[in-house]
């Protein structure tokens, strides 16, 4: 064993009670930082995963991001056109199958077709604006987990009646209809249907499982009063993070409208960065606190062992070693403090996923929490690293006491 | 004339203040092998102030202090620890011991700091020092499990650790009865007379200072008196 290991080991055993302390207000700065980073992880992920799963990745509307150029813009590029009335169009993608047939060719992922119809529905007294998608159910489970968040019946049973419809369980909630239900659709364009109700979905996300309903294409080409009409391609892909870069690609392609699962949530994606940098700004706090303690631990050694290193001082040691006594002492606290953290913030973590909560907002009945080794080793770092900022400062001023002052006074 | 192992040329010590004090002024001594002198004087003349100066542990405000020939006003921190460690061997009047280390772990220090000798040569050396010095039998036990006079002489196996040839002691009987003082006195003088050491010691003792071979009086910071003893 090394000299300075030796006297560092020696001084931080023969102070239990407050290395004690030192080492618990660095284990509880590390135990809280992993438990908030695995709940903070854990509620992201698992809503990134919610939205990931319930919505296509990419969305490719018959839209445009700009309204295209009409012809005597055209012609008269040096003039500025006022009062033009943009072209009006047919709505719909333009052939739409051969669209698809083109980007299956490179996509990594897979397409189906969709009309979607903003509608009024009606039922018992209740008038809500709802977003109705036509969707083919053979295609729908390649690119959303719609299938397997049907409750009550499958997706097949869209084929069972006329006119069936698929509605937000939040949404049925909401009107009070039941499987078998017959509802009235109301649409923008004049159409007036009849639909019955035969089933529900649940896809945790609040905001789709009170406004969403689903029809088949056909119904939704009713709707829309268009026969034929396709309005949406979704898309899924094999890695959804490559959303962003493939959705441009696709526009770029087809001259649609594509929008990302990440561009069509960028406010809560901004808000989980905001959300993280709060996290890491209380886990600092938190890490800071405690690094407090052992400062005061190794200031606390310092002062007393002052005439231990005055003596070892006068004996020859130099400064160098003198300073690294302290600063090893400060790690030995910073790392029994990170290790005594990983098993506090594990058993933190795992009585918090044990609690069972009944929260309308939350639509899991446990914290999601995620248990990733990159928390520890953050957390364990971030301790080491302030324990020894911590400790430095003491033993630089502990190796710099002139030894005939201390050796005067102690005599 | 001895050859000299420490020499202090023209050294005075200033404390700063707001009204500085004159520690030690305008000294001139030479130590030479095998001197075995004691630096005497009043309470403040500046006994232990010199002794500090001749072992490196503080810097002359002027003049030189020589170590082997060697001017050390110019060398680096580091350098003047290792020159304390290798060179000089000190005891205190207390005897600053590391209170939860063993005896043998105490003297095993400086050589441990120096890191010459493998851990088996340390603790031989450690016991062989601890024997010579009657302290065979509490090499395992810590300080606070010895008297005084015991304690002391673990300060001197210390200071002997790694076989400085100069041993530099600050009132080394201060705190003891006169029998212990009597025992560390004969070990020090056995290191001059049977192993060729140097020592110098601060005492205010007056009956050890004139058994010692060389007596240097001081006053005001001043030496006032250096004479060797008849017989020396």
């Amino acid at each position: 064993m090394s000299l300075v290991f030796d006297i560092a080991w020696t001084h931080v055993r023969s102070r239990v009670r407050q290395t004690g302390f030192a080492i618990a207000g660095v284990a509880t700065g590390v135990g809280f930082s992993i438990m908030m980073a695995s709940l903070m992880q854990g509620s992201q992920d698992d809503f990134t995963r919610r939205l990931v799963n319930t919505l296509p990745n990419i969305t490719v509307s018959d839209e445009r991001r700009a309204p295209p150029q009409q012809p005597a813009e055209q012609l008269y590029t040096a003039a500025e056109l006022h009062g033009l009335t943009p072209e009006a169009r047919r709505p719909g993608i333009k052939n739409p199958l051969a669209t698809m047939a083109a980007l299956e060719a490179w996509l990594p992922g897979k397409i189906a077709p969709s009309v979607k119809v903003q509608a009024i529905i009606r039922y018992a007294n209740h008038d809500l604006a709802t977003s109705i998608t036509g969707i083919d159910p053979n295609r729908e489970a390649l690119v959303s987990d719609l299938p397997k968040q049907m409750r009550g019946a499958t997706l097949t049973a869209l084929y069972r009646a006329t006119n069936a419809i698929v509605v937000g369980d939040r949404l049925a909630d909401k009107i009070g209809a039941r499987i078998g239900a017959n509802i009235t659709l109301q649409t923008s364009v004049g159409t007036r249907l009849s639909a019955q109700v035969v089933g529900f979905f649940h896809s945790g996300v609040r905001q789709i499982d009170e406004s969403a309903a689903y029809v088949l294409i056909k119904t939704g080409q009713i709707l829309a009063q268009q026969t034929g009409l396709i309005n949406e391609l979704r898309v899924r892909l094999a890695d959804p993070l490559a959303s962003r870069e493939i959705a441009a690609r696709v526009e770029s392609d087809t001259g649609y409208k594509s929008v990302s699962w990440q561009e069509a949530n960028e406010d809560l994606i901004s808000t989980f960065i905001i959300r993280n940098i709060i996290m890491y700004t209380v886990v600092g706090a938190i890490l800071l606190v405690a690094s407090f303690g052992t400062y005061n631990i190794i200031s606390t050694i310092t002062h007393e062992k002052a005439r231990d290193i005055a003596i070892m001082k006068s004996l020859g040691l130099p400064e160098f070693t003198v300073r690294s006594i302290f600063v090893v002492e400060a790690l030995m606290i910073g790392i029994a403090g990170a290790l005594a953290g990983f098993a506090f913030g594990y058993v933190l973590c795992l009585g918090l996923g044990s609690i069972r909560i009944t929260n309308p907002f939350i639509d899991s009945d446990r914290l999601p929490l995620v248990y990733e080794p990159l928390h520890y080793l953050l957390a364990g770092a971030v301790a080491l690293v302030s324990s020894v900022i911590a400790g430095y400062q003491p033993a630089r001023k502990a190796a710099r006491q002139h030894p005939v002052e201390i050796i005067r006074g102690a005599t | 004339m001895s050859t000299p192992l420490i020499e202090a040329r023209k050294v005075t010590r200033i404390l700063p203040g707001i009204v500085p004090t004159t520690l030690v002024r305008d000294v001139n001594l030479t130590i030479g092998t095998r001197d075995f002198v004691a630096i005497t004087g009043p309470s403040g003349s500046g006994k232990s102030s010199l002794l500090y100066l001749l072992g490196l542990l503080d810097v002359p405000t002027e003049g030189e202090v020589l170590i082997n020939g060697r001017a050390t006003s110019q060398m680096h921190e580091e350098e003047r620890a290792l020159t304390r460690l290798s060179f000089l061997g000190f005891v205190f009047q207390f005897h600053f011991l590391l209170p939860e280390f063993t005896v043998r772990d105490n003297v095993m220090l400086p050589m441990r700091a120096l890191g010459r000798l493998s851990p088996r040569e340390m603790i031989e050396r450690a016991d062989a020092l601890l024997a010579s010095l009657g302290l065979g039998d509490h090499r395992l036990k810590r300080p606070d499990q010895l008297s005084g006079g015991q304690r002391q002489r673990v300060a001197v196996a210390r200071a002997l650790a790694n076989e400085p040839p100069v041993i530099l002691a600050d009132e080394p009987t201060g705190s003891l009865d006169s029998k212990s003082s009597m025992q560390v006195f004969e070990v020090l003088h056995s290191l001059v007379e049977e192993h060729g050491k140097t020592v110098v010691a601060v005492t205010h003792d007056m009956g050890l200072a004139e058994r010692m071979h060389r007596h240097v009086e001081l006053l005001d910071g001043c030496i006032l008196a250096d004479q060797a003893h008849a017989g020396t």
